[in-house]
């Protein structure tokens, strides 16, 4: 097998502002003093001018940018997802969802792969607040190719965009002939027994589950699921008809994110099995961060569990 | 300022404070205390200060304006409709369902409203990201904004002063409405900003206090605000529930609307002050 290259999806997000600096000067970007860390440095060396930095405000920074964008001008902040999704949470949805204003949040180190700062910065909450927030957009890209991509739709999107990045260095996964549109979910491996829904970097881990279930006779469909709202229904309720068992992964906690949203629309549609792989109901702590993820239970070997656990439901 | 302006935006703000007492018993509900503590700001801003055109709304290059004391939205609702943006005979509808006259301001359904507002501290914030849009666009227009004295003890107000002056933000005016009474009590029982001038200029801001009924002294500030390179905070010293005389300097009338009877009372009063006038 090949050498994969690996590349945290926050560098995708900070390269594509680049990128789109120089197709266009009518957008402005904000940081709340992580600019090194989320990326959003990389713009301000670029378009210095075109960048401001709030410093550590992020509650004003958010509320800063639904002014701007109420004047009808494009507007990226970021901060970390903590403070971006949690402590900014009302300014969120107050001063951007309710007006539904073209804010969009670039949200890096994400979950719990973090690592050594613990469990104060390791978000396993932000899917949850955002996307009960009406009107909300909620992206979590796998890969950098899919990253890049999901920054450039963010600003075709109408109406606020939360985007989900990691600090973790992941796997690349898709190539360019990867298509990424808001709102879809891609079935990514076919398969009739199970079918795992997975998010963020678990998506990586459910291909990985995907060959051991397969070695053990198990055929398991595998859904990459970016935007976890507007949740793509066609494709869950074409998975419970045809699998009749689900496994959601996430890198979040088991309360409010993919799992969360997977099992509204099967509960009232198709309700089948769904087993939610995620973190569960718990805070981070340091450490490096796949050996959180292992610790964590966020691997391959955990879905496969977790894959044959709803198969077992399935045929009670 | 020309008597007979001064005159005329004397009544406009009589009418606009009718339109609150209306609008708030109609509704009943609704905050009128601290909408007619500021109706002669509002009134100064709509009808000479600020670049506005009821029939062009959306105007891009139009100057902003922010209500973040969105509770005060009474007040703005009746200063538009005297201005022309919608009937006056909308303003009964304040607070019922069906109603475009929201509890707090909804800008994407009321004419003339240029951000909704109503949980504090996040209005003036906007008005920030507005005055930084202008400047860096190229678009110079101006932002007014109208915060409480109880609504600065929000932690984001200070976020968003530190940011406008560093930035400096000259585009931008707040006004700070001083009328010294919040839900809870009195500024002082309750968890005092003061003093408010001080901490604006430890911001570095300029900051100009004035009697905020006071025509002329709003006149003078905003004239005076476009001549320094910092933003600009009017502390406005009001009397709340201005014009109601059993409103005026009451904290229970901080949101709370008036029964028939009062309303009777209130009518007649200002009524009577309108009247005064011809």
């Amino acid at each position: 097998m090949s050498e994969v290259k690996t590349v945290a999806t926050r560098v995708g997000f900070g390269e594509t502002l680049v990128e789109m600096g120089a197709e266009r000067d009518d957008f402005i970007v904000m940081d709340a003093d992580l600019a090194a860390a989320t990326q959003t440095g990389k713009f301000k060396k670029a378009y210095p001018e075109r960048f401001y930095d709030c410093g550590i405000a992020e509650q004003n920074m958010v509320s800063i940018a639904a002014g701007i964008a109420a004047t009808g001008k494009k507007v990226i902040v970021s901060s970390f997802a903590m403070f971006a999704a949690g402590r900014a949470f009302e300014q969120v949805r107050n001063s951007v969802g309710y007006p539904h204003l073209n804010v969009i949040i670039g949200a890096t180190h994400a979950g719990i792969s973090v690592g050594e700062d613990g469990a104060t910065h390791q978000c396993n909450e932000d899917i949850a607040l955002m996307r009960t927030i009406p009107g909300m957009t909620v992206i979590n890209p796998a890969d950098d190719t899919e990253a890049r991509m999901a920054v450039r739709a963010a600003f075709e999107c109408d109406g606020p965009v939360y985007m989900r990045f990691g600090r973790l260095a992941v796997p690349v996964v898709f190539d360019e002939t990867y298509k990424f549109e808001i709102g879809k979910g891609v079935e990514l491996r076919e398969g009739s027994d199970v079918t795992i829904i997975a998010t963020g970097l678990m998506v990586k881990e459910a291909l990985e589950a995907y060959d051991l279930l397969k070695a053990e006779g198990i055929n398991a469909r595998i859904v990459n699921m970016a935007t976890i709202k507007p949740i793509d229904r066609d494709i869950i309720i074409k998975a419970a008809k045809e699998t009749g068992a689900i496994v959601t992964a996430e890198e979040h906690s088991v309360i409010g994110g993919l799992g969360s949203a997977v099992s509204e629309v099967v509960c009232e549609t198709v309700p089948v099995p769904v087993v939610k792989l995620g973190v569960y109901d718990q805070f981070g702590h340091s450490g490096p961060a796949a050996k959180l993820l292992d610790e964590f239970g966020l691997r391959a070997v955990n879905i496969v569990e977790k894959a044959k656990a709803a198969i077992a439901l399935k045929n009670a | 300022m020309d008597a007979n302006f001064k005159k005329q935006l004397e009544q406009i703000a009589c009418k606009v404070r009718i339109g609150i007492i209306e609008s708030v018993h109609a509704a009943k509900a609704g905050h009128p205390g601290g909408s007619l503590s500021i109706a002669e700001i509002l009134t100064y801003l709509y009808f000479k200060e600020m670049n506005v055109d009821p029939e062009n709304p959306k105007d891009p290059k139009r100057d902003r304006f922010v209500l973040s004391k969105g509770h005060a939205a009474p007040a703005l609702y009746a200063t538009l409709a005297e201005r022309g943006y919608f009937s006056p005979d909308e303003l009964l509808t304040l607070r019922q369902i069906g109603s475009r006259l929201q509890g707090h301001p909804d800008m994407k359904n009321i004419p003339g409203v240029d951000m909704s507002t109503g949980s504090l501290g996040q209005g003036i914030s906007t008005a920030v990201g507005m005055a930084l849009s202008s400047k860096h666009f190229g678009d110079n227009y101006n932002v007014y904004t109208i915060l409480g004295d109880g609504e600065i003890e929000e932690g984001q107000v200070w976020e968003a002063a530190m940011f406008a002056s560093n930035k400096k933000l000259s585009n931008l005016t707040a006004f700070i409405d001083l009328n010294n009474l919040q839900i809870d009590g009195t500024i002082d029982e309750v968890n005092s900003a003061k003093p408010v001038d001080k901490k604006f200029e430890a911001f570095g801001w300029h900051v100009i206090t004035i009697d905020g009924h006071d025509y002329d002294a709003i006149e003078s500030a905003l004239a005076e605000a476009k001549t320094v390179d910092k933003p600009v905070a009017i502390i406005a010293e009001t009397v709340k529930g201005k014009g109601v005389s059993y409103m005026e300097n009451a904290v229970n009338w901080h949101g709370a609307a008036p029964n028939d009877e009062l309303f009777e009372v209130a009518m007649t009063e200002l009524n009577a002050a309108l009247a005064a006038f011809n």
